[in-house]
């Protein structure tokens, strides 16, 4: 491909409007793929993983700023060198997922609004680089990312190593925050779809449309940017950004009953074409558990098929290259069709190995315990977890009420790192290690206590309860399947996601309920009132002491001149005798 | 008198020794009239065990107490409740014999007036009190300290108010000055204490018999003595705390939060729902009113009693127990525990009855309110914020009314019993 040189003026100060200078380029550095994955769930939802990456060999952290972006969206690259970040990942939910009821998700995302960054170690500091960052980001994504600030930013000891290429890991420059009570709508879709490269004009952006989106059991978007490595050696290193929107379509809202799903039913468009900037466009259809197509059909039928090991378990896949133009056929237009073949007789789905709740026990507004309980579903082995909690200031945690069991036996955590909360500047941050039994349940309970806030501190609907985040539960949990180590080798996106550093496990993150606690509240109307009644008590106070301090006692002489002048004035009108 | 004494000793151990076995402990521990954020037990068993975790207790806002406080329950935690007995038991001793002290001091002036009796009026003789009366005083005080609702409250609570109120106790009733040390230590625990400097060196002046007279030297060289003593121990105190932590922090989690008041847990004081409704703008400026308000009636309050340096102490324990920023029922059993002493008084006494009948209420309230509000939700908050109010202003009443009550009996004292007006009729008397 050739570009054209911008007007140039030669020597001899002719124009060269009417000649066009053609000069080879150089091989673009970056490459964009796009991914839809469809995987139908066992209580008959749908689950759909959009995947947009995009990779490009620069380099961010250099003198010159870097100012000729191709495919790599502007306003994101100036964020990176701006606030020099090595990993930015950030997600936007609605809803919570059902991991019981539908497996385990490619990308785990807790409900409401998630930020983690790991900064370069070049920053100095780190807090105010945070600080302009969420403002930075609440820009970007129209979303009250400002509402971030030191009462729910915490540093996660353990958790949330990075992601990307990893030198050293110096806790300090890690920053993880939370927003549970975040809502995500268009205008938080609008601007995530506008960083994509071919927007939502072309390839498989076209059928995110917000009315299909937001109806959904679940909604994710995500933006992952981490730095990885091009080859096996790491010689070469680039950039990679990652756009990831799951959704789960439910059966039952969608109406009609009958169990089909098409593209036109979920996203209410069809695909006409690739993104002609993505080096790769695929459709993947789950169909592992539809070997023979004795469940489900699928209409254009495709002779592509794929298998990957995702999540510990090898899946097959009926691949759609939206690349090749048969793929469209006769009608210009792809609208995938999976309709089932009768109701009955489902298969039983892979159990998730590792799943957690958490909820709140107790009564009254004064104390509460937060129970989180963490099941272990593989038969015989046992593997540790990493749980982090972090509580808001206004909770007040015990730790000596710490206990951990399992099977109904004291289960002591081999590692914890506790930093208690400082009012109003910092909540509290509880990670342990703790080793979950084979087939069992285990319960973590830690008593807390409800703080009485100034009038101004509470949200405009206080009785609505104060949200605390949901815990994050990192685990590797053991794998019945090989996973492939190599990371060069061709995967789909949405199984390559976490590394994997060994083959008999593989990392998987799990995000409990968040939870939503009553705390006491003054009356609202009553400041003025307040303020006066309690002056009043302390001038009572003063007063009384005043009075018996600065006086004494003395003979009352009574005088009452006036008083008797007004009686013998009324007495004389009147005709009586007058007083004495 | 020992053998009533044990016998009180005896009774007050066994009523706290048996609630400690009951279930009612527990529940009395988490009772927001009795513990405070400064003096909760479970507060001390967290801070203990962040230190066993290998974090500094004052890194977070949970415990407030002082490092001393850490040494004492590192070693004693498994023995808590007989620390915590022993210390009422100890106060109780302290009192009675402070008292028995302080009347053999009253006898001793009266007899030695009553020598002079043409100082007094002859009608008021009935105002002095004679010996036999106050036999049994020093013994009414030791029982209204342990048998005291509020005291057994609090000592079942496992609050550390009643570790506070031991050295307030003892500190002034001795009669050597290097009992200071003791005010200093009730002082590091908690401010407040501060204030009973002036009625502790007047109480000792009177006792080695020095003028209290600006203007003699000897007032001022006294006067100095005390201090250098009283600051000096303070001084050590608190670098002995930085060296047993290691660290300045406990300053601003102990002294800070008693002073800037950033928890507003409901208690029985007048500073929690006043800072919670407060508007942003002014919270320093009431904030600074309201510490204030604690110290600054300690001046004119010994200028006007500097001859009776104990009911001076009365009064400034009343002061701080009512407008201190966490007060609980063991700070206000520590003032009541003195009103034996001041019975001869009764007469003169205006709202008595009004009073304890409010104070009852309101003690019967207390819960009732409360369990309304956060358990059962059918009352907010401004339900348990006005019975607290009425306590105090019922508390403001009694010290006012025995303030009242003493400075009539002076004044009798000084110019008879029954005052007539110039006409011969019987006079009325009013503050002018």
């Amino acid at each position: 491909t050739f570009y054209i040189e911008p007007l140039k003026i030669n020597k001899l100060g002719v124009r060269a409007s009417d000649t066009f200078v053609l000069t080879p380029t150089p091989q673009p550095k970056d490459d964009f793929q796009e991914e839809l994955v469809i995987r139908p769930l066992h209580s008959g939802d749908i689950y759909a993983s959009f995947q947009f990456r995009t990779l490009w060999e620069t380099d961010f952290m250099r003198e010159n700023k870097v100012s000729h972006y191709r495919l790599f969206p502007k306003s994101l690259g100036q964020v990176i060198s701006k606030f020099s970040v090595r990993e930015l990942h950030i997600s936007f939910t609605q809803g919570y997922w059902r991991t019981m009821q539908w497996g385990q998700p490619f990308l785990p995302s807790p409900p409401g609004a998630e930020l983690w960054v790991w900064f370069q170690d070049s920053v100095t500091d780190v807090d105010a680089a945070w600080k302009e960052l969420t403002n930075v980001l609440s820009g970007i994504f129209c979303a009250s990312l400002n509402f971030i600030d030191s009462t729910n930013t915490v540093q996660p000891s353990a958790s949330f190593k990075p992601l990307g290429i990893v030198n050293e890991t110096d806790h300090r420059f890690l920053r993880y925050a939370t927003l549970p009570r975040e809502i995500v709508c268009t205008e938080n879709l609008t601007p995530w779809k506008k960083l994509l490269p071919c927007g939502s004009k072309a390839g498989l952006a076209v059928l995110l449309k917000s009315e299909k989106l937001f109806h959904s059991s679940f909604f994710s978007q995500t933006v992952h940017i981490r730095p990885v490595c091009q080859d096996r050696e790491c010689k070469t290193t680039s950039w990679e950004l990652r756009q990831t929107l799951n959704v789960v379509f439910d059966l039952h809202t969608s109406g009609q009953g009958k169990r089909e799903w098409s593209l036109f039913k979920m996203f209410s468009r069809t695909l006409t074409e690739a993104c002609p900037l993505a080096s790769s466009s695929k459709i993947y259809i789950d169909v592992t558990d539809n070997p023979q197509e004795e469940y489900f059909e699928l209409s254009p039928a495709t002779p592509l098929l794929s298998q990957a090991v995702v999540l510990g378990d090898r899946r097959t896949f009926s691949v759609y290259d939206l690349t090749q133009q048969v793929t469209f056929g006769t009608v210009r237009s792809l609208n995938l069709l999976i309709r089932w073949k009768s109701t009955e007789g489902e298969c039983s789905m892979l159990r998730p190995l590792l799943h957690a709740e958490r909820y709140v026990a107790g009564y009254g507004l004064q104390t509460g315990e937060i129970h989180t309980v963490m099941y272990n579903n593989h038969p015989f082995r046992s593997f540790p977890v990493l749980l982090l909690d972090s509580v808001p200031w206004y909770l007040r945690l015990y730790i000596h009420t710490l206990t951990v069991t399992s099977k109904g036996k004291d289960n002591t955590p081999s590692y914890i790192h506790y930093q208690p909360s400082k009012d109003r500047m910092r909540p509290h941050l509880l990670e342990m290690l703790v080793q979950l039994p084979p087939h069992s349940v285990t319960e973590v309970t830690v008593q807390f206590e409800r703080a009485l806030l100034k009038w101004t501190e509470y949200t405009p609907d206080p009785n609505h309860g104060f949200y605390v985040g949901s815990s994050v539960i990192s685990a590797l949990v053991p794998s019945s399947v090989a996973m492939d180590t190599n990371i060069t080798q061709e995967q789909p996106l949405f199984s390559s996601f976490f590394p994997c550093k060994e083959e008999s496990s593989y990392f998987v993150r799990v995000y409990t309920e968040p939870l939503l606690v009553n705390l006491p509240t003054p009356d609202f109307s009553m400041p003025y009132n307040v303020i006066c009644l309690t002056c009043t008590v302390v001038a009572v106070g003063y007063g009384s002491l005043y009075n018996l301090l600065t006086r004494s006692f003395q003979i009352e002489e009574p005088n009452p001149r006036l008083a008797k002048k007004i009686a013998n004035f009324i007495r004389r009108i009147r005709g009586v005798p007058l007083l004495s | 008198m020992a053998a009533p004494l044990t016998l009180l000793l005896v009774v007050a151990v066994t009523i706290r020794a048996a609630l400690y076995r009951s279930s009612l402990a527990e529940v009395i521990a988490e009772r927001v009239e009795v513990v405070s954020p400064i003096t909760a037990w479970k507060r001390v068993i967290e801070g203990l065990a962040l230190l066993d975790l290998g974090v500094s207790p004052y890194s977070g806002d949970v415990f407030h107490e002082t490092p001393l406080v850490i040494y004492l329950f590192h070693f004693l935690v498994d023995y808590a409740e007989i620390t915590f007995m022993l210390a009422d038991v100890i106060s109780a001793i302290a009192l009675y014999l402070a008292v028995k002290e302080y009347n053999k001091q009253v006898v001793r002036k009266k007899q030695k007036f009553a020598l002079e009796a043409d100082r007094y009026p002859q009608d008021c003789l009935e105002l002095i009190r004679s010996p036999k009366e106050m036999l049994y005083i020093p013994l009414k005080v030791a029982m209204f300290y342990l048998l005291n609702p509020f005291t057994i409250l609090s000592c079942v609570a496992k609050s550390t108010c009643g570790l506070n109120n031991a050295p307030q106790i003892i500190t002034p009733h001795c009669f050597k000055i290097s009992f200071a040390v003791f005010l200093c230590l009730a002082t590091y625990q908690s401010i407040y204490p501060l204030t009973l400097c002036a009625p502790a060196m007047l109480y000792l002046m009177q006792r080695q018999y020095i003028p209290v007279n600006y203007r003699r030297a000897s007032f001022w060289w006294f006067v100095v003595q005390y201090l250098f003593m009283y600051l000096g121990s303070l001084f050590v105190l608190i670098c002995l705390s930085f060296f047993l932590l290691g660290s300045w922090d406990y300053l601003p989690s102990v002294y800070g939060f008693i002073l800037s008041v950033p928890d507003l847990t409901p208690n029985i004081g007048l500073f929690w729902y006043f800072f919670a409704e407060m508007f942003e703008h002014f919270r320093l400026f009431f904030l600074c009113v309201f510490q204030i308000n604690v110290f600054f009636y300690t001046v004119p309050l010994s200028i006007k009693l500097k001859d009776h340096p104990v009911f001076l102490m009365f009064m400034q324990l009343a002061v701080i127990s009512i407008f201190k920023s966490y007060p609980t029922v063991g700070d206000i059993a520590l003032y009541m525990a003195l009103l034996p002493v001041w019975s001869h008084l009764h007469r003169f006494l205006r709202n008595i009855f009004l009073v304890s009948c409010v104070l009852l209420a309101c003690s019967v309230l207390f819960p009732v309110l409360w369990h309304l509000w956060i358990y059962a939700g059918s009352a907010n908050s401004n339900f348990y914020y006005a019975i607290t109010l009425l306590f105090n202003v019922a508390q403001i009443l009694l010290v006012s009314d025995y303030f009242y009550a003493f400075l009539r009996r002076e004044h009798h004292l000084i110019h008879g019993l029954y005052l007539k007006k110039k006409d011969g009729s019987e006079a009325t008397l009013v503050l002018k």
